[in-house]
């Protein structure tokens, strides 16, 4: 049976998703509500030292500054999530603090890509 | 693409009676068109497989910003430097959502890269071949994203959901990519003689090394029947190098640049494109670190890397003791 | 320059800052320490080419000599150009840049700020677009100036030795010469010595908080946004940035 945990990275090198070595930086889950939009919605991710430095990349990186938007920044390891599916024999018990990623690509229109 | 050099798990694949109750409800979600997410039950092979995959995706993305950010600063217009930063940029962009769909298995971006620089993880071979004129990024915007472009589309609909979801963020920002870079080819192949010699010195240097961008023969690659049964490689090698050929040549010829290959013609009995293979001995070179950049590649990075350190830590240093300050105030 | 119009030689050097700084900072596009951070950048480049185009743009209809904003990128020697000399400084290490980088964006937003005020409508409207773009690099060339300033002890070092390299060029932002009277008399741009007072005041307040030293000194190096002593720096920039269009000159791209 495969898990992130039992990955050929286990150990001192890889850590549940979301968690970083004390060197590195954490990893940090983007949402962003549009101009117009009603509420936040999932981007993507990326690595900053802390929330304040998050919020500043999600604006160079998943918004190339648009104005009007606003940005949340939750660390990854924070989210607590359930399991996609429920399937019986297949089905994990859910962890407090697993991470489950939403779509990448619903994207606002106001948000505007490149 | 990016599976250059990973070997699948090496035994034939399962029927689904032979696997175990598991891997056939993984394997039968996978027939169904269904996603694999990130705490779903996968095989072992499976994760160390797209780990690879997505990281050597991810790190073609920025190692490719290397030979076009060699021209930024010689652009020859203010627009056009607006328009090549922008698209390396991109490429920043795309690796960074890569990596952050690969960090969804169990590895952090931290030790990818750390994998990259000693040279244990590769990255797509083209990127080892330099860029010496302005006409090398119409070149590689044409032919190296087009060829990217290939590959990338028949990936929005891969098994794995953060790879398949970053593959559609990527998709919808590369429209402009491959149009810039013909867009160069067009003005310089109607330019000054001198701006056509260019062009077509660059796409002679550029057409074989672009089609060796899809990897070995089907009949010389082994191992991407495990791959395409878990939906993790969508195409043949050769489906995707004749699909690429034939849309290329007409593209050529509307530029009214001649295609290195003198056995290239247009084949009436099967629709497609009769073409020379690239020299394959040139690409396992390239792949062993060979090729005309791999040396100057890797040490950019390891450079960039090496002489950033201090920055990574200072700013983390700084953030944690603006957490002790906050906590302490509290 | 006696007899070169004034506006003219103005909008030269906002143009040519923003050109001089914007292709410094490109420098850094795929080998920044870290990704997020290659981005960043990359949008302060392409927002400060952005402003290039539209300086030079206006500077050469100004001129009216048939001079558009890339022949005069492209096809001005060193002696033409009118950036200040803090721009031209080479990138050094990121600490370099960035403290580089801030010592002018807060020069660079004050000047814009007054601009939207300026007399002239043209300027005016240049000065409100680049306003907005330039008050977020300031925000973020000052967070990375106190984040490595007050980091480690080693970043704290590098910011220091970048602070002590670069302050000779900050003054020159300040000293005024007949092309900024006759802008200030025009009430088309502020006087530069006016600026001074809040801009210490700002740039204070920030290595403070960064735990930074500023030099006693306050020599100012002067002659680059006159034109008068560019340094060597400038002339190697130039031969990678004007070679493509002086080797081939009658080339459209």
């Amino acid at each position: 049976m495969s898990s992130p945990e039992s990955s050929e990275y286990k150990g001192t090198e890889a850590a549940p998703h979301g968690e970083a070595r004390p060197t590195e930086w954490p990893l940090w889950e983007i949402f962003i509500r549009g101009q117009h939009g009603l509420s936040h919605r999932h981007v993507g991710s990326l690595h900053a030292a802390d929330a304040e430095m998050a919020i500043k990349n999600a604006r160079d990186v998943y918004t190339r500054r648009n104005e009007g938007v606003s940005i949340w920044a939750v660390e990854a390891s924070a989210i607590a999530a359930s399991s996609p599916e429920e399937k019986g024999a297949l089905y994990e018990p859910a962890n407090d603090k697993v991470y489950r990623h939403p779509t990448f690509y619903d994207i606002p229109d106001e948000v505007g890509a490149m | 693409m990016y599976a250059q050099m990973i070997k699948s798990t090496g035994k034939g694949i399962k029927s689904l009676d032979e696997m175990d109750p598991d891997e056939r409800a993984f394997q039968e979600r996978i027939d169904a068109g269904g996603k694999i997410e990130p705490k779903d039950w996968m095989p072992d092979g499976y994760r160390k497989n797209l780990i690879r995959q997505i990281g050597q995706h991810a790190h073609s993305e920025i190692v490719g910003q290397l030979p076009e950010g060699n021209w930024i600063t010689r652009a020859p217009t203010l627009e056009r430097k607006a328009i090549l930063l922008a698209k390396v940029q991109d490429e920043a962009g795309h690796g960074l959502y890569l990596y952050c769909a690969a960090e969804t298995l169990g590895v952090t971006r931290d030790q990818m890269t750390r994998d990259l620089l000693s040279g244990k993880m590769k990255y797509s071979s083209i990127f080892n071949y330099p860029t010496l004129t302005w006409a090398d990024m119409g070149a590689v915007g044409w032919l190296v994203d087009g060829a990217a472009i290939m590959n990338q589309v028949p990936l929005q609909r891969t098994s794995y959901g953060p790879y398949a979801r970053a593959m559609v963020r990527i998709c919808k920002e590369e429209s402009f990519h491959q149009r810039q870079g013909f867009d160069i080819m067009m003005k310089m192949a109607n330019g000054t003689p001198a701006q056509r010699k260019m062009a077509q010195d660059a796409l002679n240097r550029f057409w074989f090394p672009a089609l060796m961008m899809f990897g070995p023969s089907d009949k010389d690659s082994v191992h991407s029947a495990q791959s395409m049964a878990w939906k993790i490689k969508m195409n043949t090698n050769d489906e995707l190098r004749q699909k690429f050929v034939d849309e290329t040549v007409p593209q050529a010829e509307y530029l009214g640049l001649t295609i290195p290959d003198e056995t290239l013609k247009f084949n009436e009995e099967t629709g497609h494109y009769d073409f020379a293979e690239p020299d394959w001995e040139e690409f396992f070179q390239v792949l062993k670190g060979n090729g005309p950049c791999n040396t100057e590649r890797l040490a950019a990075r390891n450079k960039a890397w090496d002489e950033g350190r201090w920055v990574r830590e200072g700013l983390l240093a700084h953030a944690e003791k603006k957490r002790s300050r906050q906590m302490a105030a509290e | 320059m006696s007899g070169t119009d004034p506006k003219f030689e103005f909008l030269c050097r906002m143009g040519d800052n923003a050109l001089v700084l914007g292709h410094r900072v490109s420098e850094w596009c795929g080998v920044a320490p870290v990704l997020e951070e290659d981005i960043a950048l990359a949008n302060v480049a392409l927002d400060l080419i952005g402003q290039t185009q539209l300086w030079l743009g206006l500077a050469g209809e100004v001129e009216g000599a048939g001079r558009d904003a890339d022949k005069l990128a492209f096809h001005r020697d060193v002696w033409d150009f009118r950036n200040v000399l803090l721009v031209e400084q080479p990138n050094g290490d990121f600490g370099q840049t960035m403290m580089r980088q801030f010592l002018f964006d807060a020069w660079h937003l004050a000047q814009l700020t007054a601009l939207i005020d300026s007399t002239d409508k043209e300027i005016a409207a240049i000065a409100e677009k680049s306003a907005k773009e330039v008050t977020y690099h300031l925000e973020r060339s000052s967070d990375t100036v106190i984040g490595l300033g007050d980091g480690t002890e080693e970043s704290h070092r590098r910011m220091q030795a970048a602070l002590d390299l670069l302050w000779p060029y900050v003054g020159e932002m300040f000293i005024g010469d007949d092309v900024d009277a006759a802008m200030a008399e025009a009430g088309i741009a502020p006087d530069p010595a006016s600026m001074r007072k809040s801009y210490d005041q700002l740039v204070g307040d920030t290595l403070a908080a960064a735990t930074l030293t500023k030099p006693e000194d306050d020599f100012a190096h002067r002659g680059g946004k006159t034109g008068a002593r560019h340094s060597e720096h400038l002339g190697h920039m130039l031969t990678q940035m004007q070679w493509l269009q002086r080797a081939y000159p009658d080339a459209t791209w």
